[in-house]
């Protein structure tokens, strides 16, 4: 195996990482979602895998075309082909994507307009529950009530694996980076009355409980259906024999 | 009924089928990826030792049925939550005929759901009609992401559903169990989205609407909206066997449609034969919130899992409990809006 070939293994991994789960907000690689990855001469070839057969085909249609973008956009990888497995739509979706034939295409009448508005609110929800970890967070450390941390701003909360989180759901949203800016937000990003903010954070919980909840399924039913323990690494074939990409 | 230090429980499974997913009546490989995918979530969230072999699982029949409930599982009460699928089984997955031939014999212990489609129209309703009539129908189960024909999915707000909705008002079906899939049409959207419980519920105010998996996996969609409607309940079924996989995590769940929708409008399900009611109910019975989330739920009291596990479903069914286990004084403990409903105001 060649040096450039073990980066392009990193590459692929370090593409397919951006690649989320809508509902479950954590990326595919983590939750096991990745099946294979095999690299050949004339390009490369990934099969994807999900807890069911019934996940909901919007999202699985989502994950493989995120992943099919994610791939294309390296150097030198040859033709990228994303394929689902095991699932009721895996057919449709697989040529879809084999022939570039976007959303629409690939769903025909059972299609609109674009998956744009899905992924919206499902980034929002993720907003939703990271800022409520962070506050929670807080709350603990610092022993805030509810009613009082309607002034919070951004550069109040501790640097860390939570805050970092936040920042990139507000920045995914188009939300404000401002250290000034508040914490608890509305949906639009816009500070509420402070009178709102408890039921905001309570509501908030809920987001993320119910969030948590989805990823304890997901992992399991994976888990069981493939019956290796959630196994989370993908496996990698290379054959490609030219060094040079 | 379960007793447990001193304490005795009415049971009602609020969601339990006979199905059929052997290979003879699968008409096509949904079917196989259907029945499988159930096998494992029995699998991966039962305990190890109620695990059924794959053969037993796809199909039991009415006797083992009523072992499992009534002898060993404690339960008084059961309610079949019919689960046609006609496109993935030749003779359809839920029984029909072998579950309300059991309902009949022992009207005593079963209620019979039937379900409909309101992609059939006017035949459709002819249908329900002479349904309601022969099955004395209080009850119906909706699956709103049941494929037919062409189509993968309605939404309980669409005209024709409005209409059978309406219909199951004059026939005297009160309670609609809803139950909600990953597809629908159009696929831009989110299938799993409830905002179409919360629109007819508002408009059938003589409908009981109880979101069975109480939403999930839009739990938290499903709070708010049960904290709007005062005919939203919310069923256990899928929910409540992260009390064994999951036990701080199910705190949080049931802490939370504890706050949102109250007391009295979780019930209790096994969804039988995804689980079983036996360690389902011993495991509620001795459930408790963790000491150190008790900051944010309050413990769970015998009297609210009293209404969890049976009082409130024989409320809505009208199922008589015997005195000594209805609740001390009743009326007077009944929590008419929950703590989130009274709190909550659209942000």
């Amino acid at each position: 195996m060649t040096v450039t070939a073990v980066s392009l293994e990193s590459e692929i991994l370090a593409a397919l990482d951006t690649v989320a789960d809508p509902e479950l907000d954590q990326p595919i690689t983590e939750l096991g979602f990745v099946r294979s990855v095999s690299i050949a001469d004339d390009g490369v070839t990934v099969h994807l895998r999900l807890p069911t057969a019934f996940c909901s085909p919007n999202f699985a249609y989502l994950m493989a075309s995120d992943a099919y973008d994610a791939l294309r956009a390296l150097d030198g990888i040859g033709e990228v082909r994303v394929l689902l497995d095991d699932h009721h739509d895996s057919d449709k979706i697989n040529e879809g994507l084999a022939a570039e034939a976007g959303y629409v295409g690939t769903f025909g009448g059972e299609a609109e307009e674009s998956l744009d508005e899905l992924r919206t609110k499902f980034l929002r929800k993720a907003h939703t529950a990271a800022m409520e970890r962070c506050v929670s967070a807080l709350m603990r450390r610092k022993k805030l009530g509810p009613n009082e941390i309607h002034q919070l701003t951004l550069r109040d909360l501790p640097d860390g694996r939570e805050k970092s989180a936040l920042l990139r759901r507000r920045f995914a949203l188009g939300l404000s980076m401002c250290p000034n800016s508040k914490v608890v937000v509305g949906d639009d990003g816009h500070p509420l009355p402070d009178e709102a903010v408890p039921m905001r954070l309570r509501f908030a919980r809920s987001v993320r409980i119910s969030m948590e909840g989805n990823a304890h399924f997901c992992r399991g039913l994976l888990a069981t259906r493939y019956d290796d323990g959630g196994v989370a690494t993908p496996q990698f074939t290379n054959t490609r024999t030219r060094s040079s990409r | 009924m379960y007793t447990k230090d001193g304490n005795s429980y009415f049971i009602v499974d609020g969601h339990v089928h006979i199905w059929d997913g052997r290979e003879a009546n699968l008409r096509n490989v949904h079917g196989k990826q259907f029945i499988d995918c159930f096998y494992d979530y029995h699998r991966n969230l039962s305990p190890e030792d109620v695990v059924w072999d794959y053969d037993t699982y796809t199909y039991y029949g009415g006797e083992r049925l009523m072992r499992d409930l009534f002898v060993d599982g404690y339960v008084d009460h059961a309610i079949f939550q019919a689960t046609l699928l006609s496109d993935f089984y030749i003779n359809g997955f839920g029984q029909t005929e072998e579950a309300f031939g059991l309902a009949q014999r022992h009207p005593d212990k079963l209620t019979y759901n039937h379900a409909y489609d309101p992609r059939n129209g006017e035949a459709g309703l002819a249908q329900l009609r002479r349904d309601a009539e022969r099955m004395n129908l209080q009850g119906v189960k909706l699956y709103t992401a049941e494929w037919h024909g062409d189509s993968r999915g309605y939404k309980l707000d669409e005209p024709w559903s409005r209409r059978y909705l309406e219909e199951c008002i004059e026939l005297g079906i009160r309670n609609i169990h809803v139950h909600k899939g990953p597809t629908i049409r159009p696929l831009d959207r989110d299938a799993f989205d409830v905002a179409d419980i919360d629109k007819v519920a508002t408009d059938y105010l003589e409908l009981n609407f109880i979101v069975e998996h109480v939403g999930l996996p839009r739990l938290e969609d499903f709070c708010w909206i049960a904290t709007q409607e005062s005919n939203v309940y919310g069923g256990l079924a899928v929910a409540i066997p992260f009390i064994h996989t999951r036990p701080r995590y199910f705190a949080q769940i049931i802490g939370e449609l504890l706050y949102w929708i109250g007391e009295d409008k979780i019930l209790f399900a096994s969804d039988y034969a995804l689980w079983t009611p036996k360690w389902l109910v011993e495991k509620f019975v001795d459930f408790q919130i963790p000491e150190d989330m008790l900051g944010e739920y309050a413990p769970i009291t015998v009297d609210q899992k009293r209404k969890i596990l049976g009082l409130n479903a024989a409320a809505l069914y009208d199922i008589d409990v015997p005195a000594e286990l209805r609740l001390a004084t009743p009326g007077q403990d009944t929590v008419d809006v929950a703590a989130g409903a009274k709190e909550a105001v659209p942000l």
